[in-house]
This record gives structure tokens, C-alpha cells and sequence, in this order.
């Protein structure tokens, strides 16, 4: 992200040094910073907001309303793992948390999920099948509320900052997908031969 | 039909949360408010610590913006880009995702400054930021507490994943949004 940045930086006073606007630069710099505050506080606000809601979405047991839904997909999803094992339920609280926008609840589940697989691992170190899949849910889940978003929207000016629920959730179910299938045919094609 | 019914729904969605979650947790004998206020005293936290990196990043593309940069990579990409419904501006939303959060939201906020946020490139902007994840970090943060360094397939699974949902953003928001 750092070399990014720098790159970025870097290149806009070179590409304004060519065409003759590096006097606009500053002028730029100094509206772009002053906006991303202005946005910023709207969203801060959004966010303390959100996750205060949240909260009390957690402590009313929604979590673990979820994971009875939850539950019997996992099983199909992960096989290999006993479905009596710490890990399995681990994984169904983090990906039910997940699903509930969760993400600060759903990493610490997540978390031991990893270490509960690790010990059903014949090869530590080295991912099994179960802990790809789990980290590529992880990294594609299904966004009921991208409330980080609306705040973003709404500090900019929009006439439905909420408006982009229903393509959120049709695009992230679409990633969802694709992390499961995705993972399932990797493992085979890129499966080792050997011991 | 189907528009009318996202509209409401999004009109809906919120302000039902704001006032079921609550209910819910109080039939449920919660003690709703300081739950709330625990919640909420973390949330602004989070939302303080996204500011510089929203600071960081609006600064470096309004800078590129005004130096003439990014409309000369619009029509250089043009070409690949305008057939796949991708407009040049959201690009470097797509291209931060998967490294960094804030970094994301700071390159929204970019195209919905420049584009307003109800014009097409904003509302992509917004699908695509808010249906993705960090996946880098996800999948460091993951692997690492478990003490794993050999990730196999788990890093193009979650990247062709992540790939997915960005290209469903473009079909959902042409859909969905009719524009």
C-alpha cells in the first residue's frame, strides 16, 4: 500500500509537471483533503451508529439464531470435518456473524476456527482444504448491510444513500459462490501427487 | 416490479433495523442501552481510525484527477474498460480492494465527490466497495493465527472470488439500478 501510495503521488505531480497544471495541484491536495474529513464525519457517525445496533443485535441472540440456519451448510460445505468438533462450531458462529455484517464478532470466532482446524491438520503449516475454503468465505462474504457505504453516500449527498442494498447482496452472494466453487476446484486441480 | 420493490426495501431496511433490533433485544430482557452504548463507543473508534487512511487516499487521487491523470488513463483504458461497463474513474476502487479497507472507502468517496453519488460510476463505486473484502488482510490475519505459511489455492480461490463480485457489481447496478 506504501510503494502504492507513493506511486500514485508521485505520478500526479509528474503527469501535472508535463502538461503544465502543477499550479492546480495544491488547490487539489488541500479540497480532496478537507472533503475526505467532511465525508469522514459522516461517517463516523454511521459507524458508531451501526455497530452500536449491532451490539445489541448480538447480545439479543441473533448470532446464534443465525447459526441454526447456518449450521446445516457448513456440514455439506465441510465433510471432512466431524461435525461435533470445536471447529465446526467456531466456523458456524463466524460465518453466521459474518452474514450479520458482524465483522468485529466474526474475525475472533474466525480466528479459533483457523487454530481448531490446524489441529485436524496431517500437514501443519500447510492449508488444508477445509481452511482455504473457510479463509476464501471470509474474504467473499454475504453483505446483508454495507452501512460503511451508506455513510458514504449520505455524507456525499445522495437522494437513496440506501439504495444499493439489493445489487450489494445479489454481488456479494454472487462472490460467495464463487469462493465455494472456486475452492472445491482448485483443490483438486491443484491437488499435490505424492504421499 | 422489481424496482419498486428495491426501493422500498431500501427505503425500508434501515429505519426497521433501527427500530426491530431494539424491540427484539428488550422482549428478550437485554439492557438495550448500554449494549448500544459499547457497541457505539467501538464503532466511532473504528470510524476515527479510517480517517487518515480516507485523508491518504481522496488526496493522492484528487491530485492525479487535477493533474490530468486520470482522464488520460480513462482514454488510454477506454477502449478495454467501456465494454466490460467499467468506467475508468472506479478503477482504483477495484484495484484497492483487496489491500486495504479504508484505502477502498477513500476511493469511493474520490468518485462520488467527482461523479456525484447517484450517477452510474458512483453507485458501481458503492456496490463494488461494499460487496468485497480485504481479502490480503483477511487471509493474513487468518492463516498467520493459525501459524499456516503455505496457503496453496486459498489466495487465487479468494481473489477469483473477489474478481466475481466486482464483475456482479457491474451486471447487479446495470440490473438492479437501470443505469
Amino acid at each position: 500500500m506504501g510503494a502504492l501510495w507513493t506511486f500514485l503521488l508521485a505520478a500526479a505531480v509528474a503527469v501535472a509537471a508535463a502538461r503544465g497544471r502543477v499550479a492546480d495541484l495544491t488547490g487539489a491536495a488541500a479540497d480532496a483533503a478537507g472533503r475526505a474529513v467532511t465525508v469522514a464525519i459522516g461517517l463516523v457517525g454511521m459507524m458508531t451508529l451501526w455497530l452500536g445496533l449491532l451490539r445489541v443485535a448480538e447480545e439479543a441472540g441473533l448470532v446464534a439464531l443465525a447459526a441454526r440456519a447456518v449450521r446445516p451448510v457448513l456440514r455439506r460445505l465441510f465433510p471432512e470435518v466431524p461435525p461435533d468438533h470445536p471447529a465446526m462450531g467456531a466456523m458456524v458462529l463466524n460465518v453466521s456473524a459474518n452474514l450479520l455484517g458482524l465483522g468485529n464478532a466474526a474475525t475472533p470466532f474466525g480466528i479459533r476456527a483457523m487454530q481448531a482446524l490446524e489441529e485436524l491438520n496431517p500437514r501443519p503449516g500447510t492449508a488444508t482444504d477445509a481452511q482455504a475454503l473457510l479463509a476464501a468465505l471470509n474474504s467473499a462474504s454475504i453483505q446483508l448491510v454495507p452501512a460503511s457505504v451508506i455513510a458514504l453516500r449520505a455524507g456525499a449527498g445522495s437522494r437513496a444513500p440506501a439504495e444499493i442494498l439489493g445489487a450489494t447482496l445479489v454481488a456479494s452472494a454472487a462472490g460467495a459462490v464463487v469462493a465455494v466453487v472456486a475452492s472445491r476446484v482448485l483443490a483438486r486441480v491443484l491437488r499435490r501427487p505424492g504421499p | 416490479m422489481l424496482r419498486a420493490v428495491l426501493d422500498a426495501a431500501g427505503a425500508w431496511a434501515l429505519p426497521l433495523l433501527l427500530a426491530g433490533i431494539p424491540l427484539l433485544a428488550l422482549s428478550r430482557k437485554v439492557k438495550v442501552y448500554p449494549a448500544f452504548l459499547e457497541g457505539a463507543r467501538q464503532g466511532f473508534e473504528t470510524g476515527v481510525r479510517i480517517v487518515p487512511a480516507l485523508v491518504a487516499v481522496m488526496v493522492a487521487l484528487g491530485m492525479l484527477r487535477a493533474s490530468g491523470a486520470l482522464d488520460g488513463l480513462a482514454a488510454l483504458l477506454a477502449p478495454v474498460l467501456g465494454p466490460l461497463g467499467v468506467p475508468a474513474s472506479v478503477l482504483p476502487v477495484a484495484l484497492v480492494r483487496p489491500l486495504s479497507g479504508g484505502a477502498a472507502l477513500g476511493a469511493v468517496g474520490d468518485v462520488l465527490r467527482a461523479e456525484g453519488p447517484d450517477s452510474y460510476p458512483g453507485r458501481l463505486a458503492s456496490v463494488m466497495a461494499g460487496s468485497t473484502e480485504t481479502t490480503f488482510y483477511v487471509l493474513a490475519v487468518y492463516f498467520g493465527a493459525a501459524g499456516v505459511s503455505r496457503y496453496r489455492h486459498a489466495l487465487p480461490a479468494a481473489l477469483l472470488a473477489e474478481l466475481a463480485g466486482m464483475a456482479a457489481a457491474v451486471a447487479a447496478v446495470r440490473w438492479l439500478l437501470g443505469s
